[in-house]
């Protein structure tokens, strides 16, 4: 009885397996949608890390079980089997689906301050120090170079 | 009853939150000590009845109780027993209800250990931790309430989310949890010291080793949690910028400035107002992090809350908070004296940089995480940001700092020798410079950065050994001195030496295993062998039925054999079927060859007993995490420091010879 019950256990695993890919956290790229090609197949796996599985939450096509990540992983890989640049296949993707498509934003008007941002809080941060001290070095005066020499002498004199 | 009587000490928790929100703070302004002296015990029974209460909505999880609805939403009468406890925290109300409990465990650990902080100070501080926890009670009790009862009860509860049911959950939350939590003390210590008007070098004192404390824990937090997705998750990633990571890792950053700028405040009180924010700064992120998981604001792996009342609940939480102590901050900041001057060569300026690096970081990654949900709100547009634009802005942001790393413990306070510091880094610097040369003779044009990085890494390791050699007085002394030196440095020495190796170890993994890994997916039939990488192959044996207590899984055996094909040992991995959920799982079979792992994933079947297998060599992958245990010792031993320990002066003064350890020169 009890193996009985193991077996329709499997069985609808199977089942459920074959007919929902969406849940399971499993393999992603498949060994059947793989080029022979070991070059285009390093290209279709660069591509597809920076393509996100639109479907998914925040996983990339190459990452992701989903079947529509699997079609945009064949799609990639017959574009690049038809002989398209890196470029062109993306530029192809993302003219179906649109920008959204893209784990790494282009620069444009709209993500320009999302790319900008790191470097001009580093620039602003650096700027603001170097005025902040300006503006202490105005206003208190530290001991000069000949008055620390005399104070370390004076300290070293004491036993 | 029980679960009544959790609820009720839950009711009774927030009524005592109040009272130490108003009483201790009016008798801190009224200078009234009778009211000020409310705030610690009340600190303490309010971490008894949240305890309590807590206890109360364990036992119902462990008894089974599925007529409470988060019971019955998270688990199972067949759930074996750890799980059963861990699914306490394994949902968004239970969750709610360990953050507040760790909060008001921090509050208690202020009123029982800070017997000889000057009583305003306590009394506000403690104040601000009422105000917290009374915003987040009522939250749980008006949004989120763990204890709502179902009628009729049902028969059997729907288990837990099989992703969750395993050792992580055990240990990953509460860690998290004691990280960001831990950081409301610094907050709260900075919003007193703001109403207060009064910031000193005992001050930091006081502040560091909270600091420190929430650190360590945050910084396990996020290994394990690391490590957890890398092993559970099935595609043997180990950190993938999703914004729950995000939510966890900006706190870290900031965190580890708030730290180093501490230092600075408590050593030469310089950086009193950049302390002050960072530390608010610090739990503000938490804060944002606590917002970013629990509104479901963000749809990621981690999100198990979806509904929007709680979100604008905490929104609103995260408004009063945040933007209340940046008002304060900019009414009361000015007032504070300005600290000790330095020159930009010197150990304070070594730090200053490394807060503009570290905060720089942080702002990065708040971007990236944010700017889709802003951007959305604003004009509609949807765009992703995903782990190719952190590899690309986050990276560029960290290598200077972490090249800069290892001349910050070498320079003197207040003015510096930068060439002097480059003299003694000198052997450091060559050695590095020749395991990145051996690295790109040895690697093809692929792993130019992997070689950056080992070389990098090597750098940051040298640099910290060599930092302890030169204050033990390597080379300079005989080895009899050298050894009573090392004995009398200070802990925190051996600490900062030791976090900054344990930063070099992780990068040392992280460059190791991004150049050098290989993966291999391939049908495999039973008996098939396979070169996995590293000198190791598998020989696929074949699958297997298996019954667990709460899931069916078919398991798949592989044989793993060294270079002379002899067997070392059985790596299996499995595919579960979780039948309450209908939930399918990947277990992933790992085995660890120290430093490295072999990682086995397995998919479909394919029919005649083959199956899709995906295979990695992870080379020196553990180091990742091993890097942050040591991190995490180098902190512990910089709090055992006994110049810390100002909770403490019972045993300094039982050990006089120890407070009186002179800093040697630098």
């Amino acid at each position: 009885m009890r193996a009985v019950l193991r077996w329709t256990a499997v069985a609808l695993l199977g089942l459920w397996l074959s007919l929902a890919g969406l849940a399971g956290p499993a393999l992603a790229v498949n060994p059947d949608e793989m080029l022979a090609n070991p070059q285009l197949e390093a290209r279709a796996r660069d591509i597809s890390k920076e393509l996100r599985c639109l479907v998914c939450q925040n996983e990339s096509i190459d990452d992701s079980n989903a079947d529509l990540a699997k079609d945009l992983r064949i799609l990639v890989r017959k574009r690049l089997v038809a002989g398209d640049t890196d470029r062109q296949v993306i530029d192809f993707i993302v003219s179906r689906y649109g920008e959204f498509v893209l784990l790494k934003p282009r620069l444009e008007m709209r993500t320009l301050l999302l790319w900008a941002f790191p470097f001009a809080v580093l620039a602003i941060g650096a700027g603001f120090l170097a005025f902040s001290r300006r503006r202490t070095a105005e206003t208190q005066r530290p001991l000069t170079l000949e008055e620390e020499r005399r104070l370390a002498e004076i300290l070293e004199k004491r036993p | 009853m029980n679960v009544e009587l959790g609820h009720f000490a839950l009711i009774l928790a927030l009524a005592l939150s109040i009272v130490q929100s108003v009483l201790p703070v009016y008798g801190a302004r009224t200078g009234n000590a009778r009211l000020m002296s409310v705030a610690g015990p009340n600190a303490i029974t309010t971490f008894a009845l949240i305890a309590l209460s807590f206890i109360a909505l364990a036992s119902a999880f462990l008894l089974s109780d599925f007529s409470v609805r988060i019971v019955w939403e998270n688990s199972h009468s067949l759930t074996p027993t750890l799980y059963k406890f861990t699914s306490v925290w394994g949902n968004h109300e239970g969750s709610m209800l360990l953050w507040v409990l760790i909060l008001s465990f921090f509050g208690a650990l202020v009123a029982l250990f800070g017997r000889n902080l000057p009583p305003a100070l306590k009394a506000n501080a403690l104040g601000v931790q009422g105000w917290i926890s009374t915003a987040f009670l009522l939250f749980i009790l008006l949004t989120s309430n763990p204890f709502a009862r179902l009628d009729p009860a049902p028969f059997e509860g729907r288990d837990l989310n099989p992703v969750l049911q395993d050792i992580g959950l055990a240990i990953h939350p509460p860690l998290l949890y004691l990280g960001y939590v831990g950081f409301s003390i610094c907050f709260s210590f900075a919003v007193a010291a703001l109403i207060d008007g009064r910031i000193d070098a005992a001050w930091a004192r006081w502040v560091r080793p909270w600091a420190l404390t929430a650190w360590i824990f945050l910084t396990g937090g996020i290994a394990m949690g690391s490590y957890w997705s890398y092993y559970e998750l099935g595609w043997g990633g180990w950190w993938f910028w999703d914004p729950v990571e995000n939510a966890s890792f900006m706190p870290w950053l900031v965190g580890t400035a708030l730290l180093h700028s501490a230092v600075v405040m408590e050593k030469r009180s310089a950086l009193k107002i950049w302390t002050i924010l960072l530390a608010i700064l610090t739990f503000s992120l938490s804060l944002l992090g606590t917002f970013l998981v629990r509104s479901g604001v963000l749809t990621s792996v981690h999100a198990f809350a979806t509904d929007p009342t709680r979100g604008i609940f905490i929104l609103a939480i995260l408004t009063l908070f945040i933007g209340g102590s940046f008002a304060l901050f900019a009414w009361r900041a000015p007032t504070l004296a300005v600290g000790g001057l330095f020159q930009p060569i010197s150990r304070e300026g070594a730090l200053v940089l490394n807060n503009l690096f570290l905060t720089t970081a942080a702002a990065t990654v708040l971007v990236g995480t944010l700017y889709p949900l802003l951007l959305e709100a604003l004009t509609g547009a949807k765009i992703s940001v995903g782990p190719p634009f952190f590899d690309m802005t986050f990276a560029p942001i960290m290598v200077p700092l972490l090249a800069a790393v290892p001349f910050g413990p070498l320079l003197a306070w207040k003015r510096g020798d930068l060439a002097g510091a480059a003299q003694r880094l000198m052997t450091a610097f060559a050695l590095a410079l020749a395991v990145t040369a051996i690295m790109l003779m040895w690697t093809d044009a692929s792993a130019v950065l992997a070689a950056l990085g080992i070389g990098l890494a090597s750098w940051l390791i040298l640099g910290a050994l060599t930092d302890l050699a030169l204050k033990a007085g390597f080379g300079r002394v005989g080895w009899a001195v050298m050894v009573q030196r090392v004995t009398g440095l200070p802990r925190s020495m051996f600490g900062t030496a030791l976090a900054h190796l344990g930063l070099g170890v992780t990068v040392l993994g992280i460059s190791v295993v991004g150049g050098f890994q290989t993966e291999n997916i391939l049908d495999m039939r039973p008996g098939q062998v396979v070169q996995a990488g590293g000198g190791y192959s598998l020989r696929f044996e074949g699958m297997s039925g298996l019954q667990g207590p709460n899931y069916t899984a078919r398991v798949a055996t592989f044989d793993l054999l060294d270079r002379t094909g002899a067997k070392l040992d059985t790596i299996s991995s499995a595919k579960r079927l979780y039948a309450t959920r209908q939930m399918v799982t990947t277990e992933a079979g790992i085995r660890t060859l120290w430093p490295s792992q072999m990682y086995v994933s397995v998919g479909d079947e394919t029919g005649d007993g083959a199956v899709v297998a995906r295979i990695w060599w992870k080379p020196f992958v553990t180091l990742i995490w091993t890097g942050g245990l040591v991190m995490m010792a180098g902190g512990a031993l910089s709090l055992m420091d006994r110049r810390l320990r100002v909770g403490a002066p019972s045993r300094s003064r039982r050990s006089p010879k120890a407070a009186t350890v002179a800093e040697p020169a630098e």
